[in-house]
């Protein structure tokens, strides 16, 4: 008895999730898109992405219009905190708990590249605007990711080609001792010598490293007249200030951050920055639209900042993703909506008309941006000019280099 | 083992009178309520639990059995987790090889490292190993095959013994839930071998121990290398199930995680570790939306386990009903 009741207590069990399944996928067929963000909201690059990204998101959403067609559409966000394990297992959990169908913002490589892998396995989609590496539509582009702001290659070419055809034809690097640092400097100098430059030296610095005197008093014996700094985050910050302090500018060399953000200029103040040379796919004050954004975005945020590229991305390519669902009508077939998105023109109010190339690169142009002196400054935010407008084919790896196996040659 | 110890201090929660039937009785518990876990979590999530709460039971057999408290654990975990990822995605290695390739080769780091660090006592004994274990990271920031800050990813699960396909997550779990039982109980008999117990004795007297005669250096490098394979296996079966190995399994705050995991579950426990495990990551997992809080409210939960429980979760419980767990 107790026994038939049991097996029966089974089979209702087993009906009733059954029925649930049915019901789940008739929602799926109705209006509903579901966004995740997952970025750095604590750690070094929290100010890049962050709860600033999920701000973006948001925008993004209002902005297409598409809540007032009926649609459903939800916004999650979470911490990855930069372990490329916590941000794969939070993936892998708004997969399978139903709570994601796209992929945004992604910062730092290490977690782009595992949730890349995931999203290709489950057929979702991947929007990455955070993260550096070019890999991501080199050997490891995916038929299910756009890489959609900058890469290594684009951020190298664009201030190395720049700096080196304005004269900057000598270079010293300080480099941080690690992959990306090395990547950046290595791209950095064939681009330099690519264009007439020479690359006379450079000193290493150890990750996270708090004293750069060597490595800057290196530079400034050199003679070089361009010093790279081919390092990020808490780095690039302390690599300035106490280039600042060992009067680098002054003495006529240009320093030149081949990754930085409009964020950490904030940061550092323009007495430290100024004069500093750097690449950035979108610039607040670039026209009427941009500034229309940003500002937009500036009154959503607490500390009233402006959008830096990363969050910028984020809009951009959400906006794109929900007008080919749109199109395409309620699907959440990833590969389908991506090619869909590659067919389609880019534009929006942040990033301008662009477009998306086979290998998953979104291309736009690239600005090289010099921070303004204290005197130049004239609101708040008024941080940098344009020096140089770079178009996107310039920008980005050409088509002919890539080693991803989506690209037909 | 206290007889030949009257006046040590702070005994773990080993009583007197407790027998290793009760220990037993709680890993037998404890696979079965880990064999239904999938039912009510999420299986992947539960896997990469089982790996750390191994590491920290590896880790327990050291600190807790042994009384050598290790500061650079994370290297034979790191290590074997990027050996197993690069056996398996560039070797081209089966998952099985690869986790044993793992796992041999964080017992030959713990040789190595045991042999430099067991010279010293207490807390010299700790620095050696953090520093060996800073050298490892390095090692692993710098070296073309770990891909630095990128890590090792996309490592292909493969089919276990060309038949099991991993590429399922309960599957999955279940393989890493057969490792994990392995592991535990392979302490369990090193523990309640006759090593396990000269072990016991040196850490409650050392000197006495070697005046009985033992020689007490080579039973705690023997344990130092028993700890480290172990933790191996756990690195090694990690880098299959979440299928990368990055530098955060090397890095010095996953060796702090694991001391905490096996003070909060209870040390020289058997089940304990697995207990801290569980309530670090849960913790982890659920305070995430909190930032960087998460790392205020660990520490705090620290210091009120410290303070109040000193023995632990599991120490404590075992310690009140005079058992073994």
């Amino acid at each position: 008895m107790m026994k038939r009741s049991l097996a029966g207590a089974a089979c209702g069990l087993m009906l009733a999730s059954a029925g649930s399944l049915f019901v789940s996928a008739a929602l799926a067929q109705e209006k509903t898109i579901k966004v995740g963000v997952l970025t750095d909201m604590s750690g070094p690059y929290g100010d890049v992405g962050g709860a600033g990204s999920t701000v973006a998101a948001q925008m993004a959403i209002e902005d297409s219009g598409m809540l007032a067609k009926g649609w459903k559409i939800d916004l999650i966000s979470a911490d990855h905190q930069n372990k490329a394990d916590v941000g794969s297992n939070l993936a892998r959990e708004w997969i399978d708990q139903g709570k994601a169908d796209v992929f945004l913002d992604l910062l730092t490589s290490s977690v782009a590249l595992a949730v890349n892998q995931i999203v290709k396995e489950k057929n979702k989609v991947a929007l990455i605007s955070g993260a550096a590496s070019s890999d991501l539509t080199g050997k490891a582009c995916s038929p299910n990711s756009i890489h959609w702001t900058y890469d290594t290659f684009s951020q190298a070419n664009s201030t190395g080609k720049a700096i080196t055809k304005a004269g900057g034809d000598s270079w010293f690097f300080v480099t941080a001792d690690y992959a990306f640092g090395k990547a950046l400097e290595r791209d950095t100098t064939t681009v330099v010598t690519a264009n007439g430059g020479k690359v006379i030296g450079n000193a290493m610095a150890p990750l996270n490293n708090a004293d750069f005197s060597s490595q800057l008093l290196q530079a400034q014996s050199s003679k070089a007249k361009v010093v790279g700094l081919a390092n990020a985050g808490a780095d690039t910050a302390n690599s300035i200030k106490q280039a600042a302090e060992f009067g680098l500018t002054q003495g006529g060399q240009k320093l030149a951050a081949l990754l930085m953000f409009i964020t950490d200029v904030n940061a550092l103040g323009l007495p430290a920055a100024q004069g500093l040379e750097f690449t950035e796919s979108f610039y607040w004050d670039l026209n009427d639209k941009t500034r229309d954004f940003a500002n937009r975005y500036s009154k959503r945020v607490k500390n009233g900042a402006m959008p830096t590229m990363v969050q910028a991305g984020v809009y951009s390519s959400l906006i794109h993703y929900l007008k080919a669902v749109e199109s395409l009508g309620p699907t959440t077939d990833g590969a389908a909506i991506v090619s869909t998105m590659k067919a389609m023109p880019t534009d929006d109010e942040a990033m301008g008309a662009g477009y998306i190339r086979q290998d998953g690169r979104k291309i736009h142009p690239v600005y090289l941006l010099q921070v303004k002196k204290p005197s130049e400054s004239k609101y708040p935010w008024d941080y940098a000019s344009v020096v140089a407008t770079i178009p996107g084919e310039e920008a980005f790896r050409p088509l002919a280099q890539s080693e991803c196996p989506l690209v037909t040659k | 083992m206290t007889d030949i110890a009257p006046h040590a201090p702070a005994p773990p929660a080993s009583a007197p009178a407790a027998k290793s039937s009760t220990e037993l009785l709680a890993i037998a518990g404890l696979a079965l309520v880990l064999a239904a876990a999938p039912l009510a979590a999420y299986p992947f999530f539960l896997a990469q639990a089982l790996c750390l709460a191994l590491f920290a039971c590896a880790f327990n057999l050291l600190v807790g059995y042994g009384g050598l408290l290790s500061f650079g654990h994370a290297m034979f975990y790191g290590s074997a987790s990027y050996l197993a990822a690069h056996a398996a995605k560039v070797w081209g290695l089966p998952p099985e090889a690869a986790i044993l390739a793992g796992t041999l080769g964080a017992g030959l780091l713990g040789l190595a490292s045991g042999a430099l660090s067991i010279r010293s006592q207490g807390i010299y004994f700790s620095m050696i190993t953090l520093a060996l274990a800073q050298l490892v990271y390095f090692i692993a920031l710098q070296s073309p095959y770990t891909h630095g800050e990128d890590g090792v990813q996309a490592v292909p699960r493969g089919k276990l013994f060309g038949l099991i396909d991993l590429s399922n997550d309960v599957t999955l779990y279940y393989v890493v839930l057969a490792i994990f039982l392995f592991g535990l109980f392979s302490i369990y008999r090193i523990v309640h071998s006759p090593f396990g117990t000269v072990l016991k004795a040196i850490r409650e007297n050392e000197t006495r121990a070697i005046s009985l005669g033992y020689r007490v250096d080579q039973y705690k490098r023997a344990a130092f290398v028993l700890s480290a394979t172990l933790a191996g296996l756990a690195g090694a079966t990690k880098a299959i199930v979440a299928q990368s190995a990055t530098l955060t399994d090397v890095h010095w705050t996953t060796s702090g995680e694991v001391i905490l995991m096996t003070l909060v579950g209870g040390m020289g426990t058997m089940v304990g570790p697995v207990f801290g495990a569980f309530v670090i990551l849960a913790m982890q997992n659920y305070l995430s939306t909190f930032g960087q809080w998460v790392m205020v409210i660990q520490g705090a939960i620290f210091v009120v386990s410290v303070l109040s429980f000193r023995r632990g979760l599991i120490g404590e419980i075992a310690n009140r009903f005079k058992i073994s767990l």
